[in-house]
């Protein structure tokens, strides 16, 4: 159990290294009280140790070299997990004192001219890897993988396939039932959802975002934002499939709606618009994580997650509850009477709680290209 | 998040159902014998004929219709739990052979009994007016205001000060056309803010009313001189009519900002969050808008230049250090004996090099005793002369500080519009007692304009054309009859032009 919490602050750590929000004007922030507050801002170095497997370079770097598009997908934690890990104080070289163990597998690396990734290599992959480790370390055999994790961010985790009905026909991989896995899929009482599976957020390209960030002052004059898909019509043409029929609802019931931002047009302004809205729609789409959770945190913009069930990144951690909203797929109808019937110093306590830097930085992943300088020194993290 | 051209390229996922479904279809095949599988199969065939014709799968639509509670349209009525919609369902379950259906049933099967989120199909539901409603659009707006309140708080101006205007006018046509423009700029800007309202000839009604429209802290006070009717008597008497101000600041010992507002000004919001910036003595830069009159002149002008004159800004010039470096003055080399002498002519009309609009002070400057005021400042009762713009207060013109970006920014817009000095304009713009002499226009735009109605006063009743226009029909002869009973007259005049005219 207290490996399982050290390995929560890991992942913080890991997450939270490169952001450093311009601290000139330092707005009025509230820091996350209780156990949440404490692993965000907790460091730990040298109380943890991470061992990272020597894996022939066909799993990982080759898989890079010969698609370069996979460091920006959304599905690129993997490789930020296994670049943060190889240049981290917590991993160690010594096998034998490490608690945990890391298999560097970029399993959903394999990209479709057009960009989109092919999932059904993964299984076999990941059993080649396994039986790679299995036969030249004795430590999977010694737990059966108990304390080994993996990093998988595809669509339904483990299960290698982006149709839900599908994934769950096939189950996790037999192999990976007793080692943890690190994943971006999070729903309660779901079967792709294992006991002791941590759940991260979808990776977020943070230089874009910083890139794009507009003056603080600017008001925030939009009510409700959302740029998205409602309904798929390639694969769902009658509807009622795509997101449960969420989506479809949202648009349906608030296209003439003045204070509801919503459109399935893709505008250069995105972020900017973000940064301008106080609600940002977060709604499942055919899995119910997607990178706008990480987008609307960043940006300041409370998130409404309609998503029955599902499981936040780092849930035990992070109080979702004060931040977000979280309205169930059946009251979107009257999703305006919600959101305006919230009372004025409830918004401006959450909007408090997301200028919160610490809350931004754990939801993004490091960029191993800035310089060296940015090492953990105190809990500030100067990053220059 | 899913790319939806991610499922482009995979197999349709039709063709999984297909093969989910297989289980289901071996059980028909084995009890193909029985005459009451031989009728669902062709039942089955049948309805998929159906839908190929309509080009959609109906038996959606005859699941809803036979089994839905509410006699409403399907999409609007109370979504059904789809643990219902599965019972029903398995019902009927050789009817729901329908390939995608079947989508519903093994599936059902196999997700956790506890869990409300069910996979399949749902239904998309819209609440019966889905329009935006009159008081959530209040309560959100609300919500709104109370967020960028905060935000100003936090991320704008801290401790920001009072504005002071200063504006000269004076009663004529076009006073209620500009002050009312300042008037509003003045009631968005959200800083406190007092109103030195000098008026030339005296304290009027006419200017005293319209600007108690405003809700905002007013001082109206009377200079005792008119107007005169030259525009260079013109800028003297205004210079002087802003002393009187400033020297009303001095008494009062208000403390703020001291913005001049002159009442054909245009200025913009971004004006006043950036004199919350001044120190001492702050410059802006103002878009100077001539009106032209020789149309002729300026586009034979026009033709020998390549590129669209740009608009003459007036304001602090700062060198690539930001510091200031010297003033854009407004040329009036181009207009040299074609410009407006009195205030109605016809020319243009020319700014002086530097505007009082463009610059604002903190009142500090302007009192008295006060300890921390810089050496610089000349005291106000001093001044042997009048002075034609603020710099003549200053003894360094080096210490203005350039505000808007260095002068980059045009923050409002200098213009002078004037009525011709002999129009005539209702008092208050009210016509007060209402028009009583109604003199029909000769020729209406309309074919069959409704007949005239009796008016105070009959003066066209001499005139035959309108008449005739308006009556011709038979019926509204018989009205016209009817109402004018009182006026014989008139009647026989109507009735012998009708008898001419039919």
């Amino acid at each position: 159990m207290r490996k399982c919490l050290w390995l929560w602050g890991l992942l913080f750590f890991a997450l939270g290294f490169a952001w450093s929000i311009t601290a000139e004007r330092n707005p009025c922030t509230e820091r996350i009280s209780g156990s949440a507050g404490d692993v965000l801002e907790d460091d730990p170095v040298g109380r943890l140790k991470v061992y990272v497997y020597e894996l022939p370079s066909k799993y990982n770097k080759k898989i890079l070299q010969k698609d370069p598009r996979c460091l920006s997908h959304m599905f690129a934690a993997e490789i930020f997990m296994h670049r943060f890990l190889l240049s981290s104080p917590v991993q160690t070289l010594n096998p034998e004192g490490a608690d945990w163990f890391y298999t560097p597998i970029y399993a959903t690396c394999d990209l479709t001219p057009t960009g989109l990734p092919l999932p059904f290599k993964s299984p076999r992959m990941v059993r080649s890897a396994i039986q790679l480790i299995s036969s030249s370390w004795p430590y999977w055999n010694r737990t059966e993988g108990a304390d080994h994790f993996f990093v998988v961010p595809h669509d339904f985790g483990a299960y290698f396939h982006y149709q839900e009905e599908k994934a769950i026909e096939r189950g996790i991989l037999p192999i990976l039932r007793r080692a943890t896995l690190v994943q971006t899929f999070g729903q309660r009482n779901h079967v792709c959802l294992n006991e002791g599976s941590i759940t991260i957020p979808p990776y977020a390209p943070p230089q874009k975002m910083r890139a794009r960030q507009i003056p603080p002052d600017t008001p925030r004059s939009i009510f409700v934002y959302f740029r998205g898909l409602f309904c798929d019509v390639n694969n769902d043409p009658e509807g009622g499939y795509y997101a449960r029929g969420a989506r479809a609802a949202v648009w349906e019931n608030f296209k003439s709606n003045p204070l509801f931002d919503i459109s399935t047009e893709h505008p250069t302004t995105y972020y900017e618009d973000m940064q301008r809205a106080i609600f940002c729609l977060c709604p499942l789409g055919w899995a119910p994580w997607s990178p706008r959770l990480v987008e609307a945190i960043v940006f300041g913009c409370i998130p409404v997650i309609i998503a029955d069930d599902t499981v936040l990144p780092f849930a035990d951690a992070i109080p979702w509850e004060e931040i977000g909203v979280f309205v169930a797929e059946e009251d979107v109808p009257k999703l305006d009477k919600i959101l305006t019937s919230i009372p004025s110093h409830v918004i401006l306590r959450k909007q408090r709680l997301l200028a919160n830097p610490s809350m931004k930085r754990a939801m993004l992943f490091p960029q191993p290209t800035l310089p060296r300088r940015c090492f953990p020194s105190n809990i500030e993290w100067p990053c220059s | 998040m899913k790319l939806s051209a991610l499922h482009q390229s995979y197999i349709n996922r039709r063709t999984n159902s297909f093969r989910s479904s297989g289980p289901l279809d071996s059980s028909s095949d084995s009890a193909i014998k029985s005459p009451a599988a031989i009728f669902w199969l062709v039942f089955h065939a049948l309805c998929c004929l159906i839908s190929l014709l309509l080009g959609y799968r109906f038996s959606r639509l005859v699941f809803f219709f036979l089994f839905s509670t509410s006699s409403t349209n399907f999409y609007t009525s109370p979504f059904r739990s789809t643990a219902e919609l599965v019972k029903t369902l398995d019902v009927h379950s050789v009817l729901s052979n329908n390939p995608v259906a079947n989508l519903d049933l093994p599936l059902l099967n196999k997700t956790v009994t506890n869990s409300r989120v069910v996979v399949g199909r749902h239904g998309i539901r819209i609440r019966p007016w889905p329009h935006p409603d009159p008081v959530e659009v209040m309560k959100a707006h609300r919500i709104i205001e109370i967020v960028q309140k905060e935000q100003r708080s936090q991320f704008g101006i801290k401790n920001p000060r009072t504005v002071i205007v200063v504006t000269p006018t004076y009663v004529r046509t076009f006073q209620a056309l500009h002050l009312t423009g300042v008037m509003h700029s003045l009631m968005l800007v959200p800083y406190d803010l007092v109103w030195i309202v000098v008026e030339a000839g005296g304290v009027s009604n006419e200017t005293a009313s319209l600007i108690a429209k405003s809700g905002l802290k007013i001082i109206h006070v009377g200079f005792n001189q008119r107007m005169p009717n030259s525009w260079e008597e013109r800028h003297k008497l205004e210079s002087k009519m802003r002393l009187r101000a400033l020297r009303i600041i001095r008494e009062k010992k208000l403390d703020g900002i001291v913005m001049f507002a002159d009442d054909s000004n245009m200025h913009s919001m971004e004006l006043f969050d950036e004199i919350q910036n001044v120190k001492w003595f702050g410059a802006v830069s103002v878009g100077i808008l001539t009106h032209s009159v020789n149309t002729d002149e300026m586009a034979d002008r026009k033709k020998d230049e390549e590129e669209n004159p740009r608009m003459p800004v007036q304001g602090p010039a700062c060198n690539a250090s930001d510091m200031l470096a010297g003033w854009h003055t407004f040329n009036t080399l181009p207009f040299a004996g074609k410009s407006a002498v009195y205030i109605d002519d016809r020319a243009t009309v020319l700014p002086r090099k530097l505007e009082w609009s463009g610059f604002v002070l903190n009142s500090r400057l302007l009192w008295k005793d006060s300890s921390d005021k810089p050496k610089w400042i000349k005291d106000i009762d001093m001044l042997n002369g009048d002075i034609e713009s603020p710099l003549g207060l200053v003894n360094d013109p080096s210490v203005v500080e350039p505000l808007g970006n260095c002068g980059r920014q045009v923050l409002l817009w200098w213009l002078r519009v004037e009525a011709r000095a002999d129009s005539k304009f209702p008092p208050k713009w009210i016509i007060d007692p209402p028009l009583e002499i109604t003199v029909p226009s000769k020729r209406t735009p309309w074919p069959d304009a409704p007949p005239e109605l009796p008016a105070n006063e009959k003066p066209a009743m001499g005139m035959q054309d309108p008449i005739v226009k308006h009556s011709t029909k038979r019926t509204s002869r018989s009205k016209h009859r009817s109402k004018r009973k009182h006026e014989p007259k008139t009647d026989t005049q109507v009735s012998t032009r009708h008898s001419e005219q039919s």
